[in-house]
């Protein structure tokens, strides 16, 4: 009960999550406030971009503002100010900056956490490329990578999160309907990339929310909507077909890829170095890996799978069965009975 | 269908729940081609009572709609032969999904915006995820509602833009709230209000995720130098792909979900996709009518969804299943989860077994259907 205190206690963050500047982040926000301030909120906006379009200008005009200290020429939110003031409801365009050294906190999404913490909601916007966790594939992408970032697990703190979406061709078309400006191509075959990162992103976050609501709620309820594979390793297994096959799904489902072996007594030392090598290359494709115990390998793999919101498993199948098998059914036969609701892909070795 | 350079574009907006925005930001960006100079019109609005939606309109030239008489009543339609005859370079489009009255050329709405495409005219148009027929069986699982107004994947997968409107929902239910009067039940009403949100949260993550498919598909497309193909070709056709994937279609009625989880399965990772079905002897006659219609309609399903299907003679159907599958190169099979009896101990006998053993170097999948509530319960 006390985290639920907690919980109702603290402000609301909500989050507008675009891509590329342009998209239209602030507008979005910033409309918002003005539309909570028409409903009778108390709102107040703390930080400001230092080049605004025309647009966003017209509505920042129209609320009232505490405004943010310059230290060093960095804006820096005046906290205890907010504090004071007291409002319902805190605006801050740009969510990643650094504080310069010696302020309270290091970076402004602190001060963000902090405002929350005293009960003040706050409306804040942010582009993809300042998600820390995302560094490496946006510096890929653009060459560039910022230094001043939020963490993930900050934004999985959000209550609320909006992608403020636009077709990568957004600024061009804005200009001429056909564009024919060579370089337009490949700036908006990257804008693109960065746009489906936000969306993918914007997913796993609501997915990881709709999780921890439904827990919450004491709701087991599996309902697939990121797809998720689980690989069963063996030392026999085609560990290399099955991972590169479950790799590209996991990638092109936008899922999660997930390795599991499930512990044997006595595997012979020639047994011992394979499994080893298929784990390695396992965590080498960038899938979980996780070790299950228990004596019946089906049931501990679906009691995985079920707690994991697994959507398929996939398993190795020896075309050479004793004829007990055969006659039996061996335990391929087992995992798809007990697999209901999961799907099953079985590869050959 | 081939493309030529004269078909219009479609343009997509993606949402998840009436209330999210789509028609209002379509129409927003109709004010904007006006303004510069674009002849656009509205070809059909639904104005559902939104007074600041049916402002976004003034000044958008709107071709009237049609009226047809169905069983003594009168329904409004698009006028679609009107838009041709004005020939506009944008037409704008509410209700993708919609399913026309009896009496229309077409039956669907989506058929109608073919044709105008078809004419060479720039369509943008609205619609929800849950119309969207590979999720068919996932929106059931989620919300309990069947939706039957449905559009092939291809369809989308060939609008040149799919942009997602989103919006929370919770921003969603207070709108909602906002305009209805305090209900008295209020237990009742937090329940229903966290199903609600719930539901919402899952059909979001859906949207989410097929706008990130969507923009993924497109880009391999756009840039020809990507080793990864593009999958957004209108029968998969992808002179790169590995894969090919065999769906095995009986009688039961759990192909339908079979065929639609394998053919997203089959566009996700650009794999060519066809669908068989096995009877004995080429004979039907031994099968009852109702059996024959079921694996007819199954078959057609399949084609509607641009794959393509066969009706295989054969006494041993998991014999003709895996030598039609050798013959074309298949790399996956696609079977049904058999239905387990407590006392069916003979598991190594079935069909499904049989067909992983003569399928030897292809990896066979077996599809579970979905269940709704419980499934995590069971064992």
């Amino acid at each position: 009960m006390e985290a639920e205190e907690w919980y109702a206690r603290r402000g609301r963050l909500k989050v507008f999550l675009g891509y590329a500047s342009g998209v239209g982040k602030s507008f979005r926000m910033f409309d918002e406030a003005r539309r909570r301030r028409e409903r009778g909120q108390d709102v107040v906006v703390v930080a400001l971009q230092p080049v605004r379009s025309q647009e966003v200008n017209d509505l920042v005009e129209a609320i009232p503002e505490i405004p943010a200290r310059l230290v060093d020429g960095v804006p820096v939110i005046d906290v205890d100010a907010v504090l004071r003031r007291h409002p319902e409801v805190c605006v801050v365009d740009g969510l990643a900056w650094d504080n310069p050294p010696g302020s309270h906190n290091a970076k402004r999404w602190q001060d963000v956490q902090q405002l929350l913490q005293a009960g003040i909601s706050v409306l804040g916007s942010v582009n993809l490329q300042y998600i820390e966790e995302l560094g490496d594939q946006v510096e890929k992408l653009t060459g560039k990578r910022s230094r001043h970032t939020i963490p993930r697990s900050f934004l999985n703190t959000a209550d609320e999160i909006v992608v403020v979406d636009a077709p990568a061709n957004f600024q061009l078309e804005l200009q001429n309907r056909d564009v024919t400006d060579p370089g337009a191509a490949s700036r908006q075959q990257k804008l693109s990339e960065l746009r489906e990162l936000a969306l993918v992103l914007a997913a796993d976050v609501v997915d990881q929310q709709l999780e921890q609501y439904l827990e919450r709620h004491g709701i087991q309820e599996l309902w697939g909507t990121q797809e998720r594979i689980l690989v069963c390793l063996t030392p026999r297994a085609n560990a290399a077909t099955m991972l590169t096959s479950g790799r590209r799904n996991a990638d092109r489902f936008h899922g999660e890829l997930i390795a599991c072996y499930v512990e044997q007594p006595d595997l012979s030392q020639d047994d011992r170095v394979a499994l080893e090598a298929n784990l390695e290359r396992a965590r080498a494709m960038d899938a979980q890996v996780k070790m299950l115990y228990g004596e019946d390998p089906i049931a501990v793999i679906i009691g995985f799978a079920r707690e994991r919101g697994i959507t398929q498993i996939f398993i190795g199948h020896s075309l050479k069965e004793s004829w007990r098998d055969r006659t039996w059914g061996g335990p391929v036969d087992r995992l798809i009975r007990a697999a209901d609701g999961i799907d099953v892909r079985v590869f050959p070795h | 269908m081939n493309e030529t350079s004269q078909r219009g574009k479609l343009k997509v907006f993606l949402g998840y729940a009436a209330g999210s925005g789509k028609t209002y930001q379509m129409l927003e960006e109709g004010q904007e081609l006006l303004r510069r100079g674009v002849d656009v019109v509205i070809g059909y609005f639904e104005p559902h009572g939104r007074k600041d939606t049916i402002a976004m309109t003034e000044g958008i030239p709107l071709i009237p709609r049609r009226t047809l008489e169905y069983r003594g009543t009168a329904f409004q339609e698009m006028d679609t032969a009107a838009i041709l005859a004005r020939r506009p370079e944008v037409c704008l489009v509410d209700e993708f999904p919609h399913t026309n009255v009896p009496g229309c050329e077409r039956n669907k709405r989506w058929e109608d915006v073919e044709a105008i495409l078809d004419a060479g005219i720039d369509v943008y148009t609205t619609m929800n995820v849950q119309h969207l027929e590979s999720l068919n069986d996932q929106i059931w699982q989620i919300t309990g509602v069947r939706v039957r107004e449905t559009i092939p994947d291809w369809v989308l997968a060939q609008a040149a833009e799919v942009v997602m409107v989103d919006v929370t929902p919770r921003a969603l239910l207070n709108r909602m709230e906002r305009g209805v009067v305090y209900a008295p039940d209020k237990a009742k009403k937090a329940l229903e209000n966290f199903f609600q949100e719930s539901h919402l949260a899952a059909l979001r993550e859906l949207a989410l995720r097929q706008t990130a498919h969507e923009v993924d598909s497109r880009q391999t497309l756009n840039d020809g130098m990507d080793v990864n193909p593009g999958g957004a070709t209108m029968d998969g056709q992808d002179p790169d792909s590995q894969e090919r994937l065999l769906i095995y279609v009986t009688s039961e009625p759990s192909s339908a979900e079979l065929i639609r989880r394998g053919k997203r399965v089959a566009d996700y990772v650009h794999a060519e996709c066809f669908a068989v079905s096995v009877c004995p002897s080429a004979e039907l006659k031994n099968m009852s009518a109702t059996q024959r219609e079921a694996i007819e309609r199954h078959l057609n399903f399949a084609r509607n969804l641009h794959i393509e299907t066969r009706l295989l003679p054969g006494e041993d159907p998991a014999e003709a299943l895996v030598s039609f599958a050798r013959l074309h190169e298949v790399t996956q099979i696609f079977v049904g989860r058999p239905r387990y009896s407590a006392w069916s101990p003979l598991l190594g006998r079935n069909f499904v077994h049989r067909v992983v053993r003569l399928a030897r170097n292809m990896q066979v999948t077996i599809v579970a259907e979905r269940h709704r509530g419980a499934s995590a319960a069971r064992s």
